[in-house]
């Protein structure tokens, strides 16, 4: 789960990581005032999930009262499109006034779960502000990565590594390194799956500071962070999504015409791919689950449906130890509930297939059968041809 | 001839009482799995069925003799019970739970290099010897004993659909491995793969990946190298947006790294002969292996 920049900022301050001082506004009153208070010049930010804001025209910095005004009046309400955000953009609500700074350097520091090595692992980067997929691709050796085992900890040569790397000048160091710790602890403590400062900067008067801020949290380990929950932003979630999410239905919209149901991630990775291959395309995934019941096919219907462009849906299911008869019942008295308006192709397999079969032919609803996966795609791309 | 499980496993269930331990555990003994007892503290004494119950899992060790675990306990349970089950000396252990947190993971795996325990898991189907011993949630009728071919995968109905298709044209299977869909797992591709090549009764191997890390980079840079076998491999998610969890938390593009892509490449290039339609993926396994 994302947070906003100004939410992270929050559980910054909170493990002694310096931010700017700053306050957040969602009009442009209460950002002339947050203004007026902190002094000028001010950054106003808008606070949205996805990156690249400043260059999507989210980010001002205001040096006068007027340019205050103007910056909250032009980024407030608008529809900030960057390229993490795709051509639909997203409404900005709330902005982050923070003081101006001097910027002597600019620096890029983050920590990451590293899947492969199973530890922690620290990357920084002298050359901050800018895109770092772009400086490891371009500069590879300006990047520091220093892996940190979990059971030990971080520990000083750690620090040691990432601060001769960054070549960082002496009288900095004790300032770096109790950053480095707050960061690690407040990684761990949160269940982080990223932490990223771009940029940690170095005043002109010689202080640090997390000029940006970005945390993305593990969901699963959501049952033990309810201050993180609590700071849920139902702004930023696909309005589908969230409603497939209510029913414990996991669906992402792909934008294609063909709408499929799948159980089991896999498969339904799978099925999309082969929707593709014959020649149409997948309009999103979704696993309705091992344990799928009729209750959830139905509600697997409605939400495929919710979406205009689909054209035809293909369910596909292997049955396993949910019996495909089961199923074949919660389909028929979905499709039936929820007034099909367009053609469906549904291949099952696994354990009672044959009555599953049965009991989806006789339902007399308009329910194409398909022999084995390969069928099912042709069957559902012509359709939608 | 198996890898890591056969007819003389001696299996413990975690979790047994609950709703999915009983169902399954039920399901594991008509398979013909031998489950010697299960544990749920609190409930020492009683019994699942025939089976006994006992708090811990060094009691039900030490009175079982039982050498392979099953886990299928809550999400903020199943870190502690990996490492219970690894401290009590318990050789194989199958974590079927999907949902424990990446940092719980992280320290178990670091954990888990220190010891012999092999974890199988999380987020998985578990593993399957078919005829001999059913560890997991996987429907076992879609099996057939004795092999020839070997099954590694991180999926779960994908890799039914892989055995059902398998079985469908006449080849059974040796062992069946599902390694689960986690970012951070314990047995992966690597072990996987270096165990069937030594089996004299596997004689060849499909291998199911998906989008998200680079584990099957690694395995076929490894096969490359090393398999004496043939490998039929298969990869899910060519068609996922990147940045986004396909359902699995460890299937994620991100920052360019883990495409379907990419992974095809390097199992191509390492001689794997890669299916691209999965409604053809056993009659493909038939040419490539006869």
């Amino acid at each position: 789960m994302k947070i906003h920049e100004y939410q992270a900022k929050e559980l910054f301050r909170k493990y002694k990581v310096p931010t700017p001082q700053g306050g957040v506004g969602s009009t442009v009153a209460e950002i002339e005032k947050i203004a007026a208070e902190l002094g000028l010049p001010v950054a106003v930010k808008a606070q949205i999930h996805a990156g690249g804001r400043g260059k999507g025209g989210g980010v001002k910095v205001a040096r006068t009262t007027e340019e205050v005004t103007s910056a909250a009046s032009a980024i407030l309400g608008m529809t900030l499109v960057t390229k993490q955000t795709g051509p639909e953009g997203r409404l900005v609500k709330t902005l982050l006034v923070e003081k101006g700074v001097a910027i002597a350097k600019e620096m890029y520091l983050s920590l990451v779960p590293d899947r492969a090595t199973a530890t922690i692992t620290i990357i920084a980067s002298q050359d901050g502000g800018m895109d770092i997929e772009e400086v490891a691709a371009k500069t590879p050796e300006r990047i520091i990565k220093v892996p940190v085992n979990p059971i030990t900890g971080i520990r000083g040569y750690h620090i040691n590594r990432v601060m001769y790397g960054l070549e960082l000048e002496k009288e900095l160091m004790k300032e770096f390194a109790a950053i480095l710790r707050g960061l690690y602890s407040l990684f761990v403590d949160y269940d982080c799956s990223l932490v990223e400062i771009n940029p940690l900067i170095i005043t002109e008067d010689k202080r640090i500071i997390a000029l940006d801020a970005k945390m993305d949290i593990d969901s699963n380990a959501l049952y033990r962070h309810a201050d993180v929950v609590a700071m849920h932003d139902p702004n930023e979630d696909d309005p589908t999504e969230a409603e497939a999410a209510k029913f414990n239905l996991n669906y992402i919209n792909l934008g294609g015409n063909v709408g499929n149901m799948v159980n089991g991630a896999g498969l339904a990775m799978a099925t999309m791919d082969i929707i593709k291959q014959a020649g149409a395309e997948p309009a999103n995934f979704l696993d309705v689950g091992g344990g799928a019941n009729a209750e959830m096919v139905e509600n697997g219907f409605r939400i495929i449906l919710s979406d205009s462009k689909v054209k035809g849906i293909l369910i596909n299911i292997f049955g396993g130890i949910l019996r495909c008869d089961v199923l074949a019942q919660g389909v028929v008295q979905a499709a039936k509930k929820v007034q099909l308006s367009v053609p469906v192709v549904v291949r099952m397999e696994g354990t009672n297939v044959e009555e599953g079969r049965r009991i989806l032919t006789e339902s007399g609803l308009k329910l194409i059968n398909a022999t084995d996966l390969s069928d099912a795609a042709r069957k559902v791309a012509e359709i939608v041809a | 001839m198996s890898i890591f499980v056969n007819k003389e496993t001696r299996v413990l269930v975690q979790g047994i009482t609950g709703k999915e331990g009983q169902f399954h555990t039920q399901q594991c003994i008509a398979y013909g799995t031998k489950v010697v007892a299960g544990v749920t503290p609190g409930k020492g004494g009683q019994k699942m069925d025939e089976v006994p119950v006992f708090n811990t899992v060094q009691e039900a060790r030490d009175k079982t003799g039982a050498n392979a675990s099953m886990i299928l306990v809550p999400p903020p349970f199943a870190a502690d019970a990996i490492l219970e089950a690894v401290d009590a000396g318990i050789e194989v252990i199958v974590c079927i739970t999907e949902g424990v947190p990446v940092m719980d993971m992280l320290r178990v795996k670091n954990y888990l290099a220190t010891k012999k325990s092999r974890l199988i898991g999380p987020n998985c189907p578990g593993i399957i010897t078919p005829g001999e011993c059913k560890i997991g949630i996987m429907p076992g009728a879609i099996h057939t004993p004795g092999g020839p071919v070997g099954v590694v995968s991180r999926s779960g109905t994908l890799t039914y659909e892989v055995v059902h298709q398998l079985t469908q044209v006449g080849l059974g299977q040796t062992t069946c491995v599902g390694i689960g869909g986690d970012p951070v797992n314990g047995t992966g591709f690597l072990d996987c793969l270096e165990a069937f090549n030594a089996d004299p009764e596997t004689k060849a191997v499909v291998m199911v990946g998906e989008i998200g890390g680079n584990a099957e980079e690694q395995a076929a840079a490894w096969i490359k190298a090393n398999m004496n076998k043939p490998v039929v491999g298969f990869i899910a998610g060519l068609t996922a947006p990147p940045g986004r969890r396909m359902g699995h938390a460890g299937a994620i593009v991100s920052g360019g790294q883990g495409t379907a892509t990419a992974k095809i490449a390097a199992m191509e290039q390492s001689g794997i002969a890669v299916c691209k339609d999965l409604g053809t993926l056993g009659r493909l396994c038939k040419e490539v292996f006869s």
